[in-house]
């Protein structure tokens, strides 16, 4: 087999590869503007990129099923606003409520999800791109399209991510937790591996025993519930609630997982490396401002990164390609190829 | 394949359904005039979704192109700042839809890749890209010409003031029946079916799979450059955040129409139905004044519920002593 020129970069372990090109980009961004290496600034970026650590968590676990859940971000909205107006309505609401509260409606959204595609034998993009527009479109309805402004949000809500424990802002304790829960469960509980098993043979796993259904559903909750959280704390940090809240997100949660090497193909991915894509995505948004990059350039950025970290992946392994829109939902069809 | 199917029917009764319904419901749907206007709700979308159309058939998909449309709409906008003539502008647009579909086939083909992440990724690509070169301002001052074909009728064109059917109407139509023969008449259409089958088997019985896919993409973006000029024209400005979201309005449309996403199933009258109804539908609801966000809101009910109703009713029919079907 011929050696691609690009295979020997792709070799060595991509975890390493996108730390050292994010510690590249740190250092050559603190040389132009010390400010950038300040503590102050780790912080800030660190801030930023806790609730899209958050949400990749839950993609990762459906990416990993094979699937996609594009209404993350739909969801966030509407579980934020429904939160932003149940303390409008309770000023006595305790904390603890409200966080059950985004939990479970954020679950609950993500289970409808899982079982429309688990009992349908739905394909999953579709059905998550209509309950983007439904759950979106229920955000107005919820509202009458009036916007929650900053005064109007309970003080509970919008204290919650500027709370600090041990000189860390809570937002970066609870997106650790969330990680540190992700691995556990990814590494040490039956059930992560399973998803793994799944995504990386469906069929197969599916004559093992292992109840896919049952994972399936059980990965859109999470990825469901964890948007959910994201959007109590979306709605805090930012102190305001709207339809258009977090429009358009659900892209950079996916850019973050594809660069952190989680396959859309299932099956393959860490947690280490979906960590790393969310804090490139922070570093690079946290550095344009500070070398004078007008923010414009985020965007196309994100897309040359996807492109390029695919195709490094192409070369890694070079296996015929798998099409993604296959019947891939239904294992007993699924062609063995 | 059959052009003309049960589904197909199901969604002629819908339209005829709705325009009755509507026409006594609503004063003034039924009149030529508003009749006319609806169809500027779905003509644009329609041009987009009959490519897609093709690339789901074929067992690709094509998450891009409304932000080619937006690159192309730029192109043409920078030629025209550039003093160049209308037909050189929408060469710009053409050309330009025509690379940005080149380059998703490419990395489609050449890398072997899945043609939803590519196309995640040059989605935030081209998007960006529009981003940066116009930052918050837009581009205006299109010649008359460009707003006429945006917003003319036929009728205008031909010196026939009575025919009132919009330029983009009749683009749509044309492109339609194009389309149409080309995947239901032509042996490149049994192609494409064939293709989004079982591209392995098809590749093995020689059809050269990687290349028809390839043009689909290109097509796509020669698509997203037609319905760009159109859109421009219409509303006559550029922004970054041109036709945003379209790509999703077109996969509902083609869903909605019948095609499989996992592919080879489908036909482009069932597409082209099903965008006229949605199309007429949003528009009907517009007269009721209900809001953009709550029409989509029902768009993706009713994209759901699609896909869930034969199923449901094949598993009802099944259901005697197996009950649904093992996922």
């Amino acid at each position: 087999m011929k050696r691609h020129p690009l295979a020997a970069l792709a070799q060595v372990r991509r975890e390493w590869l996108l730390l050292a090109i994010i510690a590249v980009i740190v250092l050559a961004v603190g040389a132009r503007a010390p400010v950038f290496l300040t503590w102050r600034n780790a912080l800030d970026i660190g801030n930023d990129s806790a609730i899209l650590a958050i949400l990749v968590m839950g993609q990762m676990l459906v990416l990993l099923t094979r699937s996609i859940d594009l209404s993350v971000a739909s969801n966030l909205a509407l579980t934020g606003m429904l939160c932003a107006l149940a303390g409008q309505a309770w000023p006595g609401i305790p904390l603890v409520v409200l966080i059950g509260m985004a939990c479970a409606i954020g679950a609950g959204l993500g289970f409808i999800n899982g079982w429309l595609i688990m009992r349908f034998s739905l394909p999953s993009i579709v059905v998550t791109l209509g309950t983007l527009s439904i759950y979106r479109g229920a955000v107005f309805v919820s509202s009458d399209g009036a916007w929650v402004s900053d005064h109007e949000i309970h003080p509970l809500i919008k204290g919650l991510p500027r709370e600090t424990l041990f000189g860390l802002p809570i937002l970066i304790w609870v997106a650790a937790l969330v990680v540190a829960l992700a691995f556990w469960l990814l590494h040490w509980r039956r059930e992560g591996r399973e998803l793994y098993a799944y995504g990386g043979n469906p069929s197969a796993a599916l004559y093992a025993g292992i109840p896919v259904q049952h994972r399936l559903v059980m990965a859109y909750t999470l990825s469901g519930m964890l948007a959910g959280l994201a959007g109590l704390l979306w709605v805090g940090r930012y102190s305001i609630a709207f339809s258009e809240l977090a429009s358009g997100y659900e892209l950079t949660v996916i850019a973050a997982c594809v660069i952190g090497g989680v396959s859309i193909g299932g099956g393959v991915g860490t947690i280490g490396g979906a960590v790393l894509g969310v804090l490139f995505i922070g570093v690079v948004n946290g550095a344009l401002p500070v070398i004078q990059v007008s923010p414009f350039w985020q965007q196309a950025i994100a897309g040359a990164v996807i492109l390029v970290s695919v195709v490094l992946n192409a070369t890694a392994d070079r296996k015929p390609g798998r099409q993604i829109l296959d019947k891939s939902i239904n294992p007993q069809e699924r062609d063995p190829i | 394949m059959k052009a003309f199917d049960t589904w197909e029917r199901v969604l002629l009764a819908l339209i005829v359904l709705m325009f009755v319904g509507f026409g006594f419901g609503i004063e003034g749907f039924f009149t030529p005039y508003a009749l006319a206007d609806s169809t500027y709700n779905f003509s644009e979308k329609a041009l987009i979704a009959l490519a897609m159309a093709l690339l789901l058939v074929a067992g690709e998909i094509d998450l891009s192109i409304a932000a080619t449309m937006a690159l192309a709409s730029l192109a043409m906008g920078l030629a025209m700042q550039a003093g160049a003539s209308l037909p050189v502008m929408l060469l710009a647009a053409v050309g330009t839809g025509a690379l940005c579909g080149a380059l998703n086939g490419w990395l489609v083909t050449r890398w072997m890749l899945p043609s939803i992440v590519v196309t995640i990724g040059t989605l935030s690509l081209y998007r960006g890209i529009a981003q940066v070169v116009l930052g918050d301002q837009a581009v205006t001052g299109y010649p008359e010409t460009l707003t006429n074909w945006g917003n003319g009728s036929i009728g205008d064109l031909i010196g026939q003031p009575w025919l009132i059917v919009p330029i983009q109407f009749g683009v749509m139509l044309v492109m339609a029946i194009g389309v149409g023969l080309f995947l239901h008449a032509t042996v490149h259409g049994r192609r494409v079916y064939a293709i989004g089958a079982n591209p392995i088997a098809s590749r093995f019985s020689g059809i050269s799979v990687d290349r028809y896919r390839l043009l689909l993409f290109v097509f796509a973006g020669v698509m997203a450059a037609l319905a760009a000029i159109l859109l421009t024209g219409r509303i006559g400005s550029t922004r970054p955040n041109l036709a945003m979201g379209w790509e999703l309005d077109a996969i509902t449309i083609v869903i909605l129409g019948g095609v499989a996403i996992e592919g080879g199933r489908g036909s482009i009258v069932g597409v082209i139905l099903a965008a006229v109804l949605l199309g007429s539908f949003s528009f009907a609801l517009g007269m009721l004044n209900v809001s953009g966000i709550v029409m989509s809101m029902l768009v993706g009910t009713l994209l759901i519920v699609a896909m869930v109703l034969p199923r449901w009713l094949k598993a009802f029919r099944r259901s005697g002593a197996a009950g649904p079907k093992l996922t």
